[in-house]
């Protein structure tokens, strides 16, 4: 019964590597997935923070702005603020210490400039701005800080204006912002190579430029980057109406980006902040890859120990199998030789009393065949034949029976002092004449060092020669056997080998080849005892004895003898 | 025939035992048989035998236990043991016991004649 080892090395290693691979993958994987969720949410909030920052800053600068005009509008009278001189004076008082005004006007509630000091004098002196949104807004709410527009001067600016009231008149004061000093605030939001940042109106129209795609009062629209770029037309989501700041990952249009929005205080306009997570996100790519890594290293060191043991363990187990094969093998064979031996001894008891009546019978006639004077009787040949054949076939059943007995036999063996190499000669002597005639080689291949044994000489040179015997018969005629013999230091035994180039022997006979009745021989030829004989022999002496045969190649009959 | 050797057979095996009996008479021996242990203790009680051939493997009595009483009740007869070869054991045991040789059966009748003339012989020598 042999165990199919392949499939219990495949078991036995993907028990290892499964239960060794799954908690570490379900471990490696949740870690991964939790750091990630963590460094998301870290992520967020950084950019929430920052964009609320910015926007804190835009507040900051529009609130100052607001408040410095509003400053000039009630600490001057409007007769002096109309004197384009004085004007002048006041608006270089305010742009001593930063660049953040363009121009400044006085416009009376007609909706006519009484009064300008800037660039676009030519075009602005005599502009009309009844008719313009802001001054609606302005007239109506009394301060008001537009969006951006082209306005008369066709370049996009905004204004801050505030309405002044003397004696029940009233006047705008009205200043450009310098749209450069609202660019740097949001454009320190730029902080990586692919972030963006950019203000909106109410209506999604762009009132800063962005870093990448759009124009002042345009839709803002999504550059993308990386292979295949193709800009096309992709609107950024309208973020216009966000109230509170808010903090999101998205895909647009299959491109993942985080995006935060907050609305500045002073005005209706919204901050938007663009950060590609590739680049905010780059250590958690970073932690992946070593994760992957790491994981992969686990992997392959698992593997590799799982499929080293499990050699080491395999290996283990064929050669315990092996061994207890052997063992049962021999322990079955030696129980069936005591059954048999028992049952031989049986048999042989119970013919032998009637072989020997029948002998003794036959013989009183032979005897009285002799005596009387039957020469007359025409017959007496016949009957003188007669019982010489009933003696001959006796003789041959005493024979198979002595052979049997042989077997059976429980003798003390001799204990003498014998050279084994000795033995082979003398015993393959007897034979060499024998195989000569068939034309059959003897061949010695004696070890040099093979030691005396003290063993049983004649039971040793019967079992050599019967092995001599059936090497001879399974051959025929034409072929080499070889008698060897070796001693083996380490067991302190000493082997003696007879190989012949004959027939050879099937599987199924070699199991039988020790079985008393059995043989290859033709009927007649052979009893089938010899081998068993010489198993029982082998055995009594201490020994073993050994047969390994190819069908066509020949048989190799090992007798392993102790020294002592 | 005073000088006949006096041949007691000792075998259950009737038919075994009568024709060696009568192919022992034929030889000018004077031979007798008993078909058991005890059968054979009573005629030795009766008569002088110079050789028993006394099987070993017998029913009741086995040939060892009646050696051991030939031995003891009269000593100068000569046995040989009639053994089976898986018996040697009890051949050989026998042989402690005193008995002369052992003969294996079937034994051809001149082997039989032969070890019968020396133990005959060994008896005349010591006697």
């Amino acid at each position: 019964m042999e165990r199919n080892y392949t499939k219990l090395w495949w078991q036995h290693c993907l028990a290892i590597v499964g239960f060794s691979v799954i908690p570490l993958l379900i471990v490696n994987l949740s870690l991964h997935a939790l750091f990630n969720d963590i460094y998301t949410d870290k992520v967020s909030e950084n950019l929430l923070n920052r964009v609320e920052a910015r926007r804190d800053t835009l507040d900051l600068f529009l609130n100052e702005r607001v408040a410095q005009i509003y400053t000039v509008a009630h600490t001057n009278k409007i007769s002096d603020l109309i004197d384009e001189a004085y004007l002048g004076r006041v608006f270089s008082i305010m742009h001593a210490k930063s660049d953040s005004y363009v121009d400044i006007g006085v416009i009376d509630k007609a909706g006519n400039h009484l009064a300008y000091v800037g660039p676009y004098y030519d075009v602005l002196k005599s502009a009309n701005y009844k008719n313009e949104p802001w001054f609606y807004a302005v007239m109506s709410q009394g301060l008001y800080i537009s969006d951006v527009f082209m306005g008369y001067r066709h370049y996009p600016h905004f204004i801050i204006a505030v309405l002044i009231r003397e004696k029940n008149e009233t006047w705008i004061l009205r200043l450009t912002i310098n749209l450069k000093n609202v660019d740097d605030i949001v454009q320190k939001a730029w902080i990586g190579t692919l972030s963006d940042a950019f203000i909106i109106n109410s209506t999604n129209q762009l009132q800063t430029l962005p870093r990448f795609g759009g124009e002042y009062l345009s839709a803002p629209i999504f550059k993308r980057f990386g292979k295949g770029t193709d800009n096309g037309n992709i609107p950024y989501p309208d973020l216009s109406a966000t109230a509170k700041t808010r903090v999101e990952r998205m895909s647009i249009q299959g491109n993942d980006v985080f995006i935060a929005a907050a609305s500045v205080r002073s005005s209706a306009w919204v901050l938007v902040s663009k950060e590609s997570p590739d680049e905010i996100l780059s250590p958690l790519a970073q932690g992946s890859f070593w994760m992957y890594l790491l994981t992969a290293a686990g992997l392959l060191a698992i593997c590799t120990g799982a499929a080293l043991f499990t050699n080491a363990l395999i290996n283990r187990i064929r050669e315990t199998d092996r061994e207890n094969a052997a063992n049962s093998d021999m322990l079955l064979q030696a129980n069936k030789m005591i059954a048999l031996s028992k049952m031989a001894a049986g048999i042989a008891h119970e013919v032998n009393n009637p072989l020997a009546s029948i002998a003794e019978n036959a013989g009183w006639m032979k005897d009285l065949l002799v005596e009387e004077d039957l020469t007359a009787n025409p017959n007496i040949k016949e009957f003188s034949d007669a019982v010489d054949k009933i003696e001959q076939h006796v003789d041959r059943a005493r024979k198979v029976i002595h052979n049997l007995l042989g077997f059976a036999r429980r003798m003390e063996p001799a204990k003498e002092k014998i050279n084994v190499n000795n033995l082979l000669d003398e015993t393959t002597g007897f034979l060499e004449n024998e195989a000569r005639y068939v034309n059959i080689q003897i061949e010695k291949d004696y070890a040099d060092d093979v030691p005396t044994i003290t063993s049983d000489l004649s039971q040793i040179q019967q079992v050599v020669l019967n092995l001599l015997n059936n090497a001879i018969d399974a051959i025929g005629s034409n072929g080499v056997v070889t008698v060897g013999s070796r001693y083996l230091a380490k067991s302190n035994e000493v082997e003696i080998r007879i190989a012949d180039t004959g027939k050879g022997m099937t599987e199924a006979e070699l199991n039988k080849i020790f079985d008393p009745f059995f043989t290859t021989k033709e009927i007649g030829k052979g009893t089938g005892l010899g081998l068993s004989i010489s198993y029982s022999i082998i055995e009594k002496l201490g020994g073993k004895i050994k047969v390994q045969s190819t069908v066509g190649e020949g048989t190799i009959f090992t007798i392993i003898l102790p020294k002592h | 025939m005073d000088n006949a050797i006096r041949v007691l057979i000792v075998d259950d095996e009737d038919d075994f035992r009568e024709t060696i009996v009568k192919r022992l008479n034929a030889r000018k021996l004077q031979a007798e048989g008993a078909n058991s242990g005890i059968k054979a203790l009573e005629v030795l009680k009766q008569k002088e035998f110079d050789v028993m051939v006394l099987d070993v493997k017998m029913p009741e009595m086995d040939g060892i236990e009646t050696l051991r009483h030939v031995k003891k009740m009269s000593p100068e007869v000569e046995v040989i043991m009639l053994t089976g070869h898986a018996s040697v054991e009890f051949g050989l045991k026998g042989m402690q016991l005193g008995a002369f040789d052992y003969i294996m059966k079937p034994a051809p009748i001149n082997e039989l004649l032969d070890t019968i003339g020396q133990a005959y012989n060994k008896k005349r020598g010591t006697a």
